[in-house]
């Protein structure tokens, strides 16, 4: 065993911490993995909650969009436009929601052992990427019943994943780390959940919305995300709107960015306060 | 030796919040409070800002400082809320000193709790990885070990049972495992022996024990001053936050027991040590109706029962016990040859032995006493067989004299007045 030595001050106990993050790579596997067990133990119908609730929305969102309100629909088949959105944004929804939680769900083991924090969020993000993939089997299903066969775009889709998993931390380590010191942002998350589903092209292209509006509309940087998905499933006249690709990125990046610094900065009196 | 541990100057600030009563702080008391303090400026912009009533700062810590070195076991006592456990979530790393420096060498794990993320839906099975995980076992490591834990455990059929179904014994012994097959170089255990039946409890023990042997160093809080005399050498007394004494375990438990018979009970058990040849493993005061207690009244007797083991016929044994003031008056002494006829301790069989002490009535005037007991031996190898020290405390009440508590002096013996006879 090798001695390593350890030095603990009132503001410097920074220096190890990426390298113990890599040491508890073990620990995160075993939370995302502890998270996925248990989450479907006790239900009658385990994993297919993971396709019924998508399923159900999409059908909804096919019957307002699509037949009351009959909005374009890039010349796929609506359903496949509404569940290749839904796929980015239930994602994002989940692991915004489960990794704002994660923190004070998980309160006694911050308080009585120690890990580098960064661990709990992150892991509550893995685990809800195992619902995307289970509903992009759905997917898969729904685009070969409709003889749809996606071009080389597709092979983007991680590139878009990526962003959407980026979106979800940091937004969602925001939201953990001032859980912890103010409670009330436990009430925000169903807000936001709820609320960005509608401002969210989920049930709708966004191509529907003005050019003019466009880009202010792209300040929700799920827009872009939503985009990108459309953009490499569903292939052919579907267009990637640019500018507002590069802004949502941009933001996700500074969520993020300031997301990881704001959790290090609070990081250190959460066993203290939670 | 190297050190392991180097505590320097460390302090810790709480701050606490009188007026909220809720646990944590919500989001609209800052906004009202912020709003009301700029309420306040406008109103009197030269004001000085008048300190925050609601808040107040203490100190968990101040101005530690201590050495230990590498594969000493090593005792924190100290009454609650004297800063055991922040000293250890700091040595942990689960919370940040405000000032002060420690330097450590060598891994850490510590035990500030028994099932640390134990999901009760999960299997015992899982349990242990995830458990073994967060303490900060490799894979490999709980692999290698897994089924060491799970005989330590003794749960082998109920592996693949969620633990929610265990009992708590179960669930306890369970947790219990995981913790002690970590290999650290520096181990850290909060009070978590006081879970889980006698025997399991002597178990536990046993391994820790193996653990100091290993040349590793532990740090260990309890309140249990038989488990700290028998496993830490030296130790620590927090008071208040500070470190009222440091040294040798014996001479430290002492002072700390003296400092406060409320820290003792009526009744005091000790663990196996098999290296004496007598020990005592149990003692209780009792009332006249045969009751542990600890406060009685000068009117009536105290019994003392003593449950001695005796390992090795020992020619000449004999015990000692005295009584004590708080402030360390000594106030009675007494040995097992004030029995006049014959000594009782003398050349007992091998087992368990059972004496009675009886104090009677009226001797110790009231207040609060503690009992110091020993046990000595000419022919043995060690002529101080068992030192367990200062073992129980108690408190007597004069309620039927007309004095009463009031009354001065040592002791509450009624002399006798009379009327000379005409």
């Amino acid at each position: 065993m090798q001695t390593d030595e350890l030095i603990i001050e009132a503001d410097s106990t920074e220096r190890h911490y990426w390298k113990d993050l890599w040491r508890y790579r073990e620990l995160f596997y075993f939370l995302a993995w502890r998270d996925v067990l248990v989450r479907y133990k006790q239900t009658a119908i385990g994993i297919a909650w993971a396709l019924i609730r998508p399923l159900l929305i999409t059908v909804a969102f096919v019957f307002v969009f699509g037949k009351l309100a009959k909005l374009p629909s890039d010349g796929v088949p609506y359903p496949i436009l509404v569940f290749a959105a839904l796929l980015p944004w239930q994602f994002f929804a989940n692991a915004f929601a489960e990794a704002g939680n994660s923190l004070i769900a998980n309160a006694n083991m911050i308080s009585k052992v120690y890990f580098p924090r960064l661990v709990v969020p992150a892991s509550a993000v893995i685990v809800c990427l195992v619902d995307v993939l289970i509903s992009g089997v759905l997917l898969i299903g729904l685009m070969l019943w409709y003889g749809m066969v996606p071009d080389w775009r597709i092979v983007t889709l991680p590139l878009f994943l990526a962003h959407a998993v980026v979106a979800a931390m940091g937004t969602g380590l925001w939201i953990a780390a001032l859980n912890v010191q103010y409670r009330d942002f436990r009430y925000i998350i169903p807000f936001v959940v709820q609320f960005g589903l509608y401002v969210s092209p989920v049930g709708f292209s966004s191509a529907i919305v003005p050019d003019q509006w466009r880009l202010l509309y792209s300040l929700n940087p799920m827009v872009g995300v939503i985009d990108g998905f459309r953009w490499a499933i569903l292939g052919g006249e579907n267009h990637l709107y640019w500018p507002g690709m590069a802004l949502s990125l941009a933001l996700v990046l500074v969520i993020a960015i300031t997301g990881v610094w704001y959790f290090r900065k609070m990081e250190k009196s959460f066993a203290d306060v939670i | 030796m190297a050190v392991a541990i180097a505590v320097e100057n460390l302090s810790k600030k709480y701050i606490i919040s009188h007026q909220p009563r809720e646990r944590y702080t919500a989001l609209r008391d800052v906004l009202t409070n912020g709003a009301k303090r700029f309420a306040k400026k406008l109103a009197h912009p030269f004001a000085r800002p008048e300190d925050d009533a609601t808040q107040e700062t203490f100190w968990a810590l101040k101005d530690i400082n201590f050495h230990i070195q590498q594969g000493d076991r090593v005792g924190i006592i100290g009454r609650n809320g004297a800063g055991k456990s922040t000293l250890l979530k700091i040595l942990s790393r689960i919370t940040a000193p405000t000032s002060g420096r420690i330097k450590i060498r060598g891994r850490v794990s510590s035990l500030l709790e028994v099932g640390t993320g134990f999901h009760p839906e999960l299997t015992g099975r899982e349990n242990i990885y995830l458990n073994g995980a967060i303490l900060g076992m490799g894979n490999a490591e709980i692999v290698r070990k897994f089924d060491e834990i799970v005989a330590f455990a003794e749960v082998e059929q109920f592996l693949d049972t969620p633990v929610k179904r265990y009992s708590s014994g179960m669930y306890v012994r369970l947790a219990f495992a995981v913790a002690a097959h970590l290999e650290p170089e520096i181990l850290i255990v909060d009070e978590v022996l006081a879970v889980g039946d006698a025997q399991f409890q002597k178990k536990c023990l046993g391994k820790m024990e193996d653990v100091g042997r290993e040349g590793r160093t532990v740090l260990f809080v309890s309140h249990n001053m038989g488990v700290i005399s028998q496993l830490c050498p030296t130790c620590v007394w927090l008071e208040k936050g500070r470190i009222r004494d440091i040294g040798q375990t014996e001479s430290v438990v002492n002072a700390y027991m003296l400092n406060g018979v409320a820290s003792l009970n009526g009744e005091m058990a000790f663990p196996d040590d098999l290296k004496k040849a007598a020990q005592l493993k149990n003692i209780s005061l009792l009332d006249r109706n045969g009751n542990v207690a600890q406060k009685f009244d000068c009117d009536n007797p105290i019994h003392i029962k003593f449950e001695i083991e005796i390992r090795k016929q020992l020619p000449g044994l004999y015990g000692y016990l005295a009584i004590f003031k708080p402030d360390g008056t000594h106030v009675l002494e007494s040995d097992s040859f004030d029995a006049m006829t014959v000594n009782p301790l003398d050349n007992l069989p091998i087992g368990i032995n059972t004496f009675k002490v009886t104090m009677p009535p009226r001797i110790l005037g009231h207040g609060e006493y503690v009992i110091y007991f020993s046990m000595a031996c000419p022919s043995a190898d060690n002529f101080n067989v068992d030192v367990p020290g200062i073992v129980c405390g108690f408190t007597l009440d004069d309620f039927s004299s007309k004095r009463g508590n009031q009354r001065l002096g040592f002791f509450s013996t009624l002399l006798v007045w009379s009327k000379p006879e005409r």
